[in-house]
C-alpha cells in the first residue's frame, strides 16, 4: 500500500466521524431554549457542546490528513449535502423530545463501543481523539439510556411516544454496521474496526435497555443507507442552509 | 552558555507563575490546580507549554490559552509556543488537593474519583453538600452549568449546588 493511500483513508474516516458529531450536535442545539425542563435543556446543550468539540478534533484530523490547506471550519461551512458523510440517523428531524432522546440513545450505544475500539487504532491521532471523546460519550450514553428507561417505562403517553420513536428511527440504525470498500481498507490497516464487529455490543445494550424500558424493537426492518457515501435524506439540506448561511452569504466573516 | 540560556527563567519559577493564573470559569482555582498544564520545557530560547483540554468542547479552552500567553509575556517570556496534548486524556484525578479544597470553599463539591460514567447503569454515590456538609443530597441532573459539572441539591439545607463530576 502506498503512503498516500492510508492518509486519504484516514481523512475520509475522520470526515465520517466528524460529520456524525457535527450534525447530531447541531440537531441537539436546535433544542436550546425549547426543552421540556430546564435541566434537560442544559443537558442537551452540554451534549451538543461535547459533540461540536469532538467535531473540531475529527475535522481537524481530516484536514491534516488530506493536506489540501482546508480548515475544520471550511469543511463544516463550505461543503454541500453530497460532501457530508454522516449517518442518516443523526440528520433525522428532532420530532418530539422522545424521538430526540431515542436518536441520541441509538447513536450513543454505537458511538461508545466505536470509540473504545478506535483507542487501539494504528494511527495515534485517531486513538488520541477516541480516548478523549470516549470519556464524554460515556456520560452521553449514561444519560440517554437512563431517560429511555424512565420514559419508556413511564406513563402511557410517554411509553407510546418512545415506542413511536423506536419504530420511526429503527430503519436508520442498520447503516452503522454496513461495511464498504473504505471500511475494509481501514480495518485491514488496523486503523478502525470492521463496522459489523460493533453490532453485538450495540444489540446487547439496546436489548437490555429496551427490556427495562418495556419497548420493542421492530422484528423486520429495511436498513436505510447512503449517508456515509454522501446520499442523504432531504433533511440535511435544511440543516446546512441554516448552519452555513452566514459563511455562504458573507464568505470569511469572523468575530 | 549563550545569552538566551542565561536569561531564561527556571522551569520551577514558570510553574509558579502558571499557578497564579486562574481558571476563567472557576476563578478560585488555578490552571495548575486544575491539572491541565502537562509540561513546561525550554527548547533553546523557546518555551514550550503543553496543555490538555478538559472537555473537547469546553469554551474556556481558547481563553485559557490566551491567559497563559498573556501571563507568561507579563513575566518577560517572549518566545513561547502552546502545545495541545490529547493523550493521556485529562482526568479529574489530576485536580490538586489544594484545588479540591478551594472548590469546596467556593461551593462546588469536588469530584469523587472512580465514579466516572461507564457503559453500565447509573451507580449511586454520596456527594457531600459543600455548604452544610450533609451527605443527604440528590442528583438533579448529570449535566450542570458547564460540561464539567452536574447539578445536585442538598435535602437538609435545601440549597442547590454544583458537583464537579469525575471523568
Amino acid at each position: 500500500m502506498s503512503a498516500a493511500a492510508p492518509s486519504q483513508a484516514v481523512a475520509a474516516f475522520a470526515l465520517r466521524m466528524g460529520d456524525n458529531c457535527l450534525i447530531l450536535g447541531h440537531r441537539n442545539s436546535e433544542w436550546c431554549g425549547h426543552a421540556p425542563a430546564l435541566e434537560e435543556d442544559i443537558a442537551l446543550a452540554n451534549t451538543a457542546l461535547d459533540l461540536i468539540g469532538q467535531t473540531q478534533l475529527w475535522l481537524g484530523l481530516a484536514c491534516e490528513a488530506e493536506d489540501k490547506g482546508r480548515s475544520a471550519d471550511d469543511l463544516a461551512f463550505l461543503r454541500d449535502v453530497s460532501g457530508y458523510r454522516n449517518l442518516l440517523l443523526v440528520e433525522q428531524p428532532n420530532g418530539d423530545f422522545g424521538r430526540t432522546l431515542m436518536r441520541q440513545y441509538l447513536f450513543d450505544a454505537w458511538h461508545l463501543p466505536m470509540l473504545k475500539a478506535l483507542m487501539g487504532s494504528a494511527d495515534k491521532r485517531i486513538a488520541d481523539i477516541a480516548e478523549k471523546a470516549s470519556k464524554e460519550v460515556a456520560y452521553h450514553l449514561e444519560r440517554s439510556a437512563d431517560l429511555v428507561v424512565r420514559l419508556g417505562d413511564g406513563t402511557k403517553e410517554s411509553h407510546a411516544r418512545m415506542q413511536a420513536a423506536v419504530d420511526f428511527l429503527w430503519p436508520y440504525t442498520g447503516e452503522m454496521f454496513l461495511a464498504d470498500a473504505l471500511d475494509e481498507e481501514l480495518a485491514a490497516a488496523g486503523l478502525a474496526p470492521e463496522p459489523g464487529s460493533l453490532k453485538a455490543a450495540w444489540q446487547e445494550h439496546v436489548s437490555r435497555t429496551f427490556a427495562a424500558a418495556t419497548l420493542k424493537a421492530p422484528e423486520k426492518s429495511f436498513a436505510q443507507k447512503g449517508g456515509r457515501r454522501g446520499v442523504h435524506s432531504e433533511h440535511l439540506g435544511y440543516i446546512l442552509a441554516e448552519m452555513q448561511f452566514l459563511q455562504r452569504a458573507y464568505p470569511g466573516a469572523r468575530w | 552558555m549563550d545569552a538566551a540560556t542565561i536569561s531564561r527563567p527556571a522551569v520551577a519559577e514558570i510553574w509558579s507563575w502558571l499557578g497564579e493564573i486562574p481558571d476563567p470559569e472557576i476563578p478560585v482555582i488555578s490552571l495548575v490546580d486544575l491539572g491541565i498544564i502537562r509540561d513546561v520545557a525550554w527548547a533553546g530560547d523557546l518555551l514550550e507549554v503543553t496543555v490538555t483540554p478538559t472537555y473537547s468542547g469546553c469554551p474556556a479552552t481558547g481563553v485559557i490559552n490566551f491567559e497563559i500567553e498573556r501571563g507568561l509575556r507579563e513575566h518577560g517570556i517572549e518566545k513561547l509556543v502552546l502545545k495541545r496534548q490529547l493523550s493521556p486524556a485529562w482526568t479529574t484525578a489530576w485536580i490538586s488537593t489544594e484545588g479540591r479544597a478551594k472548590l469546596r470553599d467556593y461551593g462546588i463539591a469536588p469530584p469523587i474519583e472512580g465514579t466516572a460514567a461507564c457503559a453500565g447503569a447509573l451507580r449511586p454515590f454520596d456527594v457531600s453538600c459543600p455548604r452544610c456538609g450533609s451527605q443527604r443530597t440528590e442528583r438533579i441532573s448529570q449535566f450542570g452549568s458547564t460540561p464539567c459539572k452536574a447539578h445536585f441539591r442538598c435535602t437538609d439545607c435545601l440549597e442547590p449546588f454544583d458537583y464537579f463530576k469525575s471523568i
